[in-house]
């Protein structure tokens, strides 16, 4: 889903070394001949930090705080048109307007170095460290508990399915719980997504306590000697005190060795809110994003990793069950921006 | 979070109040406020530029009517943008027709599907639903158990594959039968583009009367290219915005609303079969920017008080018998949720602990139980309950002589507050007129 921003940062790094010296003198000339053929071909809207960098560049010459305040507030729009929510895009800002005022730059110093190095450092410091699942299972007693929670609709039942795919392929064997007791059809929906995958399903019927339908998946992997429990749980607003004490219960009862927030990766400022009550009220490990295979800019990402400060696990890509994509912030960032960055 | 942003809007309409001429600096202020609730509410950042940028002109240009404070000016400039912004709400008839709901995964098409059936049913229309999702595992068993629930048919096949094929075999039978038709479809998002031409596809050969986008309220950015390709597949003509009970706050509707030219028809705000509301824009408005709303209330509350329940002379004169407790929680009840009355009052800044709702709401519910186990005389005069009549009331309803109690204290409280309010400067007889039209 960084797609875009790659895109733009790449075309950026391979036509700067070229236009340093000019860059200097004609900020805002388009560049024509270097541009990527990869985005072209993709017809992306311009990256992030192709525009930031456009902004700067005007600036370049003098950089006090009043002269990028306008390009600063162009990257703040662009944050928001990024769906990246408002206090995060605040955050950001604000730390690119601190490190980027004061600072003497030479005429004809790389500016793109000046914004890529700064963009990734915000970046990094946003997304943080990624998270090794496989490698968390394998230093782990068995069996892994893992609890997926998160509100309505963010694709929770089908995640697990995809998760157990992705555990089922590296060698390990799964067992899920089908924890969703409240939604109507749930239990079908994961009885046969778990078919599909091969996994076995542990399910009581609907309206059933969906604590005792995890403690009983555990107790089964307990006795089966199996790898990973996988938990559902049915999808609920942060909002609902009582069915948040549910999930209390059901956390008390399966004492899982890692939470698994789900959302949507296109989800707005509304992101913050929930990543932050679940983190709150029942904790959160890792982060997984859904519906990241449609056309979007990684705003939610970005918001949710700032607001809680967890790592992402996996982009949710598409509707097969190998639509499981693992997040490597470290990479993501050294790749688009570069060995040059100090990230 | 949402309360700080009101305020500040608040604080910057307060710098506008006493002037006389339009102050630019108030206004800029008063318009970056306003963007930023609405930014933070996800209505789509050209949107927001376009609507700051008209209030900004008009505030500074026209001139403010005779006898119009500069605050009511501008304020009346605010809303009237508002209003185009979020639009009107969208038209739906009692009359049979049929409706296609499309949207993304997980936005709560089947649900709001089922929620659709129920409203058309109470409106007295034959229902009937065909469940074209044949993708999601468990789409058709969701779908027909929602609606067994309160009788509406629901057709499909969970082993059929092909959506089209399912509609075009059920639908003529269905046409027959019922009155309003609702075909449920499997969720997708604008760049699955086969999953597209499946929904044009059903679209042409079921031939809608209305083709209804349903959008998540926590939909970002993202539901303006959304909106514009669902639009141009199958030329959306309403939307309806769904989770309104979490704390999204819908602004990603509002682009989709901008987008397909037509209006917000339903929103979702809840997990039962009941929860879905007609759009209202002076409540969404108050939403997204975290404002209450006191004519709405107003108006919701004539809406279930009838002039009889509520004395308000008597509650005057100090008389406030359990009987007019009674009447109050049941007035209440059915303004709905006590958050959701509460978060239509312009408290501005009081915070009201989210559990201290349901505490309340669950505890009013009792309380009414037990005042439905005395008797006449017990409600008109609480003074002669007993120890004894303590205990018959308590087993009566199913609770303990100490809830009774409760019960009857809090009673007391609310006497000694309306005794209170009456000497006080507060004007109870006009707020009662306002909220229960009597004489």
């Amino acid at each position: 889903m960084f797609d875009s921003l790659r895109n733009g940062l790449r075309a950026i790094r391979g036509r700067l070394s070229a236009s340093i010296s000019v860059s200097a003198v004609e900020g805002t000339q388009e560049p024509q001949a270097e541009e990527g053929p990869e985005q072209r071909q993709k017809e992306v809207k311009p990256g992030l930090v192709k525009k930031v960098k456009t902004f700067v560049l005007d600036q370049e010459l003098f950089i006090s705080e009043k002269e990028i305040s306008g390009a600063l507030e162009e990257l703040e729009l662009l944050l928001l048109e990024s769906d990246v929510a408002l206090p995060v895009v605040d955050h950001i800002v604000a730390g690119l307007r601190r490190d980027l005022t004061g600072k003497r730059r030479r005429i004809g110093s790389d500016v793109d170095e000046i914004v890529a190095s700064a963009l990734a450092e915000a970046l990094v410091g946003v997304l943080g460290e990624g998270f090794d699942l496989i490698g968390f299972i394998r230093g782990h007693e068995r069996p892994v508990k893992i609890l997926f929670t998160g509100v309505n609709g963010t694709g929770k039942t089908t995640t697990i399915a995809k998760v157990g795919a992705y555990l089922k392929n590296h060698g390990f064997s799964v067992v899920i719980g089908s924890g969703d007791t409240f939604r109507a059809g749930a239990l079908e929906q994961m009885a046969t997504h778990a078919s599909r995958v091969g996994i076995r399903v542990i399910q009581h019927q609907q309206g059933a306590d969906p604590s005792a339908v995890l403690f009983d998946a555990v107790q089964h992997a307990i006795a089966n000697g199996i790898d990973v429990v996988l938990g559902d749980t049915a999808g609920r607003f942060h909002n609902k005190a009582n069915l948040m004490n549910q999930l209390e219960k059901v956390k008390r009862v399966m004492r899982p060795d890692l939470i698994v927030y789900v959302d949507e990766a296109v989800a707005g400022n509304d992101a913050v809110v929930r990543a932050d009550e679940f983190n709150r009220l029942v904790g959160t490990d890792a982060v997984i994003l859904t519906k990241a295979d449609m056309d979007m800019k990684g705003g939610a990402a970005i918001s949710i990793a700032h607001t809680i400060g967890k790592p992402i696990l996996f982009l949710g890509t598409g509707q097969g069950y190998q639509d499981l994509l693992p997040f490597s912030p470290g990479l993501l960032v050294k790749e688009i921006i570069g060995e040059g960055a100090k990230a | 979070m949402m309360d700080t942003l009101g305020s500040s809007l608040k604080n910057a309409l307060k710098k506008l109040a006493g002037k006389t001429v339009v102050d630019r600096a108030a206004v800029e202020e008063l318009v970056r406020d306003l963007q930023r609730a609405l930014l933070q509410s996800d209505v789509n950042v050209k949107l927001v530029a376009q609507l700051s940028q008209r209030i900004k002109e008009r505030s500074l240009n026209e001139e403010p009517p005779k006898g119009m404070t500069v605050r009511e000016h501008v304020l009346r400039i605010v809303y009237q943008e508002l209003v185009l912004l979020v639009g009107s709400a969208g038209s739906v008839e009692l009359q049979p027709q049929l409706i296609l709901l499309a949207g993304l995964q997980g936005s709560g098409k089947t649900t709001t599907a089922a929620k659709l059936a129920r409203w058309f049913q109470r409106k007295g229309l034959k229902v009937g639903m065909i469940c074209a999702d044949t993708f999601r595992p468990g789409a058709y068993e969701q779908l027909s158990t929602l609606c067994n629930r309160f009788n509406v048919h629901c057709y499909g096949d969970a082993k059929e594959t092909d959506a089209v094929r399912i509609v075009a075999k059920y639908l003529p039978g269905a046409r027959g039968q019922h009155e309003v038709i609702i075909v449920d479809t499997q969720g997708r998002h604008a760049l699955e583009a086969e999953l597209i031409r499946e929904i044009v596809e059903i679209s042409k050969i079921s031939k809608p009367d209305h083709r209804w986008l349903v959008i998540d309220a926590a939909l970002g950015q993202q539901a303006r290219e959304q909106a514009r390709r669902f639009h141009e597949a199958i030329s959306i003509d309403g939307v309806i915005v769904t989770k309104m009970d979490g704390t999204a706050k819908g602004g990603g509707a509002l682009s989709a609303v901008a987008e397909t030219k037509s209006g917000i028809v339903f929103i979702g705000t809840g997990e039962t079969i009941e929860d879905l509301e007609r759009f209202d824009p002076d409540s969404f408005i108050s939403r997204l920017l975290g404002m209450g709303d006191l004519k709405l209330l107003a108006e919701k509350a004539e809406e279930v008080i009838s002039p009889e329940e509520v004395d308000v002379n008597a509650l005057l004169r100090g008389k406030f018998t359990l009987k007019d407790m009674y009447k109050q929680l049941e007035a209440l009840n059915k303004m709905g949720p006590l958050r959701q009355v509460m978060s239509m009052l312009p408290l501005g800044g009081m915070e009201i602990p989210s559990d201290a709702y349901d505490a309340t709401s669950t505890k009013m519910q009792r309380y009414r139980v037990m005042m439905d186990s005395m008797t006449q005389m017990e409600l008109e005069d609480p003074s002669v309950i007993s120890g004894s009549r303590i205990q018959r009331i308590a087993r009566g309803s199913g609770t303990s002589p100490e809830d009774v109690k409760e019960l009857l204290k809090y009673h007391r409280v609310m006497q000694q507050a309306l005794k209170g309010v009456r000497g006080n400067k507060f004007n109870l007889q006009r707020m009662m007129k306002r909220f229960g039209r009597t004489k």
